[in-house]
């Protein structure tokens, strides 16, 4: 384990941009944070996280596929993409740190996602440990230990340094290159901050709530309960919940005419939208309370059923707090019985 | 005036179904958190008396749902409108989107509704409590035992603290004390964006509407967007478009929207209640709001039931083209 | 089963042969620019057919995989694509992409049965892959009995090639069915599924059934009233779909993707799922 000043933050960052573009959470100016390039007056922001996920690095919001020239009957395909450059993300939180496996899971089975493989292999996670969890908090309810944040390396943050521990081999590579400007360091601060962390977490207003009604085989029993019904009942139908969560993947293929020429790209998409399964001939989920029944299930039971047993949440609190309506999966998971005090 | 309580709100709700008067009940009901509120509707007395909510959190305009929740309604549905709510009511029945006889309205005054993260600014997270004490809000949180106390002026919503007005333009019958129409500094933000010059004007737009993640829930909360189909949410119409394929397109989905709704927008506010990320949606609206009053007179969308919105109706003194072309040029 | 490197990139493809089918339906020759079939395939399998600016749809491959110099996709104008492609020439080049899909088990659960293929409208589209290959592969199945409906004698597809090849290999019945009485019509005349029970087929087939929803619902309430399995049942479905590989979640009923667990499933399987189709 290696330590740096946090007075030192800033030539932290300056070092590692030298040999990678870095990305640190920064104020959005409009009471959030977002993922900011760093350059010479980007003020490091310590927040719990961000209002869109990290995966926008590897999933970003909109990315061109592909373009088509087009000159009478005949098409030329252009294969646009761009050599990729190496990027760090800093400060990633452990419960977005494993919303990357959930995606990978899907990108990288086979037929591999050559977009998203390409921009994993080049990113490289600092992650980040949290200290100050907030009530929207639910990750240790996924197996996620927030003071053990994983990513390629691991920091903690405690009042006078920031420590780091390389997990990965890209991890050790960015280490070696800040290795001058950072010192040894045991890690008894480290330890200290766990258990400090480890007791808020006990306190947490979310801590009790349980998988145990949900995962591989609960489809006839979920599927039909009369809850979702009333679940459903005032969801407006928007995507908030979806674009901010860090494990949802559903995306639109779209052309879009350039005047001179097609380019086909891809775009973040939203079972909650009222036409994402809609056909010339019809539409399977007609009303809201289908398409509401689809995101949680296909979290809480039908990824789990594909991908051994893990679930397609990480409790990062993001919907908990952005819901318009103040519907969120925490309370679907309370209503189907999830709830050990219940 | 005094504040409305939950006992007397739950009281008339609970009477009211009893009676018959009403058969279900559209209120607010009992989050995980005290400030996470759902829109629900109650069918009966029990639940409501367990999980009606009455608080500061209560910030959502019932008035849309009520296209969807009468539609198959036996008898009334009871909803209780604050006064900003009932405006956006009379607009909805001006445009006939649902029968006033299926609704019983209970009008209930509104000191102002607290915007969470104007709170958690300043307590931080992890609130464990955040109730009504005096002038303010006492917010207790895991961190700190002992309870902050946050004036209201620091965490009311932006709408609240330009609030135009606590008179119920539409009710049935109505709990505590009537309102005025406040003369409000609504317009302020607005003509600090007017002097600004137009680069000035246009990067603070790129600004805040680059962090747009096209969720559509400005469009999918605003009472005046009842569309069945949204021109955006359709694929043959060619604007149909989930993510921005450039910058300017973002703007113009929301430029598009805020003309879709001029002269019926009743400056309810719920676009930037409910923008995750934040942007200041409200003064694109009461940009058209100020221009319309300039233009036509003061006007205000659902001030009555089957006005004509200046937008729709022809005047012989109505503003010709050239007229509005010479005051641009004056400004 | 499909392992391209690059699954949204398509190749290019250019149609050949427009063959018009019925007043809504179209049968379009692809090949390559330079002659060739774009890919193999199994009978039942599907690809990605696009227009650049138009759009992208998923379409069942209708010409058998043992014809090995081109495709044929039978495609119904219904949408944006659709349309466009029914007013596309000889010439016209396309993308292409695929094939895609668990196909039709021609080599191994069909191997040797009785096949009973019941279609309806379009959905002979499919299954038309699968007879003919079944046709080429002649000795490896037993009887073969066709049912196919359509709302009049215009709408069934394919009706040059049934009458003039199908209806003449040994073994093979076809038996064709419209809605109403047409003048000129000879042949029987009734829906789908109560044809199917007038025909009081033995138990001892494998059945395939593709039409609208529907159609198969009720051919299949007809054939468990006949004392058919629901394991001796096959169907091939339609969702929404973008890519084609699992991912893009439009195709979702449960655990399983159209796009990649089916579009066959046997109609056991599908029960096992959520009724969301």
């Amino acid at each position: 384990m290696r330590r740096i000043s946090l007075y030192s933050l800033d030539s932290l960052f300056g070092e590692i941009s030298k040999s990678m573009t870095l990305y640190i959470p920064a104020s959005d100016n409009a009471g959030g944070a977002v993922y900011t390039k760093y350059e010479d007056g980007v003020e490091y922001l310590n927040t719990l996280n961000t209002v869109k996920s990290p995966k926008n690095f590897f999933f970003p919001h909109t990315e061109d596929l592909m373009e088509f020239k087009l000159q009478g009957k005949n098409i030329d395909i252009l294969d646009i993409r761009q050599e990729s450059e190496d990027f760090a993300v800093f400060g990633v939180r452990g419960c977005d740190v494993k919303s990357f496996d959930i995606l990978d899971r899907v990108f990288l089975s086979d037929p591999v996602d050559s977009y998203y493989a390409t921009r994993r292999e080049h990113g490289v996670i600092i992650s980040l440990a949290c200290t100050k969890p907030s009530e929207t908090c639910f990750c240790t309810t996924f197996g996620i230990d927030p003071t053990e944040p994983m990513g390629d390396i691991s920091a903690w943050m405690t009042e006078s340094h920031l420590y780091l521990q390389p997990v990965t081999e890209k991890g050790k590579a960015l280490m070696s290159k800040i290795e001058h400007i950072t010192e040894a360091c045991d890690d008894s601060e480290v330890l200290a901050q766990k258990d400090k962390t480890k007791n808020i977490l006990s306190k947490l207003p979310l801590k009790d709530l349980s998988t145990d009604a949900f995962g591989s085989g609960k489809t006839k029993e979920l599927f039909d309960s009369p809850q979702w019904a009333e679940l459903s009942q005032s969801c407006l139908g928007c995507g908030t919940c979806t674009f901010v969560c860090p494990t949802c993947q559903c995306y639109d293929i779209k052309d879009f005419n350039t005047g001179s020429g097609v380019i086909r790209y891809r775009c973040w998409d939203s079972c909650m939208f009222s036409e994402f399964t809609k056909m010339a001939h019809g539409n399977p989920r007609l009303t809201q309370t289908e398409r509401f029944r689809q995101r949680f299930m296909h979290k809480l039971v039908y990824y789990p059923e594909n991908n051994d047993g893990l679930f397609s949440c990480v409790g990062c609190g993001r919907c908990l707090s952005k819901c318009p309506i103040s519907m969120n999966i925490v309370k679907v998971m309370k209503s189907l019985g999830g709830d050990k005090n219940e | 005036m005094q504040k409305i309580t939950r006992d007397q709100i739950v009281s008339k709700a609970v009477s009211l179904l009893q009676d018959g008067t009403v058969s279900a009940v559209l209120g607010w009901r009992q989050g995980e958190f005290c400030y996470d509120v759902t829109p629900s509707v109650f069918n009966t007395a029990e639940d409501i008396e367990a999980n009606f909510v009455w608080n500061d959190f209560c910030g959502a305009n019932f008035s849309k749902y009520l296209v969807s929740k009468t539609k198959n309604i036996d008898g009334k549905l009871l909803v209780f409108l604050k006064p900003c709510d009932t405006y956006s009511f009379n607009q909805l029945l001006t445009e006939h989107r649902f029968n006033r006889e299926s609704v019983y309205v209970v009008g209930i005054p509104c000191e102002g509704m607290v915007d969470i993260s104007k709170v958690k600014a300043v307590s931080g997270e992890g609130i464990v409590c955040a109730e009504s004490k005096g002038a303010g809000l006492s917010v207790t949180t895991i961190y700190d035992e002992n309870p902050k106390e946050i004036p209201y002026a620091e965490v009311l919503s932006e709408r609240c603290l330009n609030c135009k007005s606590k008179k119920h333009v539409a009710y049935d019958e109505l709990l505590g004390d009537e309102g005025e129409v406040i003369d409000s500094a609504r317009f302020d933000e607005v003509e600090k964006l007017e002097s600004m010059t137009s680069e000035e004007r246009f990067a603070f737009w790129q600004g805040e509407l680059s962090r747009c993640i096209r969720c559509n829930a400005c469009r999918d909360v605003c009472p005046a967007c009842t569309c069945e189909k949204c021109v955006f949410d359709n694929p043959n119409s060619g604007a149909e478009s989930k993510a921005p394929t450039n910058s300017f397109e973002e703007q113009m989905f929301h430029v598009i929207r805020a003309f879709h709704v001029a002269g019926r927008c009743t400056d309810c506010g719920e676009c930037s209640r409910v923008c995750p990320q934040n942007i200041p949606l409200h003064l694109l609206n009461r940009k058209f709001i100020k221009d319309i009053n300039s233009f036509y007179g003061d006007y205000q969308a659902g001030a009555e039931v089957g006005m004509r919105a200046p937008l729709v109706d022809y005047d012989l003194g109505d503003l010709e083209a050239c007229d509005v072309f010479e005051r641009r040029d004056s400004e | 089963m499909n392992n391209r490197a690059e699954t949204l990139i398509p190749v290019l493809g250019v149609i050949t042969d427009v063959r018009i089918d019925t007043p809504d339906v179209k049968t379009f020759r692809v090949v390559t620019p330079d002659g060739k079939k774009a890919f193999d395939h199994k009978p039942g399998q599907c690809a990605m057919l696009s227009i650049p600016g138009v759009g992208e749809a998923m379409f069942s491959i209708t010409s058998s995989p043992t014809n090995q110099e081109y495709m044929e996709f039978s495609i119904k104008k219904c949408g944006c694509v659709t349309d466009w492609l029914h007013q596309a020439e000889e010439g016209q080049q396309l993308t292409i992409r695929g094939p895609y899909g668990r196909p039709f088990p021609v080599d191994d659960e069909f191997a040797g049965k009785n096949l009973l293929f019941i279609a309806g409208g379009i959905g002979l589209a499919p299954l038309r892959s699968v007879i003919n290959y079944c046709r080429h592969y002649r000795d490896r199945y037993g009887e073969i009995d066709i049912v196919y409906g359509s709302r009049s004698m215009d709408d069934l597809v394919d009706y040059n090639e049934i009458i003039d090849e199908w209806t003449k290999d040994t073994g093979i019945r076809v038996h064709l069915t419209i809605d109403r009485e047409q003048e000129g019509w000879n042949g029987h005349v009734g829906f789908v599924p109560s044809y199917v029970k007038e025909l009081d087929f033995s138990t001892d087939k494998t059945a395939i059934i593709c039409g609208p929803p529907i159609m198969i619902k009720f051919t299949l309430d007809a054939m468990i009233e006949m004392g058919f399995a629901k394991e001796q049942v096959y169907t091939t479905m339609e969702l929404r779909m973008k890519c084609g590989v699992g991912k893009c979640g439009r195709c979702n009923i449960g655990s399983k993707y159209v796009c990649k667990d089916g579009p066959v499933f046997r109609c056991d399987e599908l029960s096992e799922l959520p009724d969301e189709y």
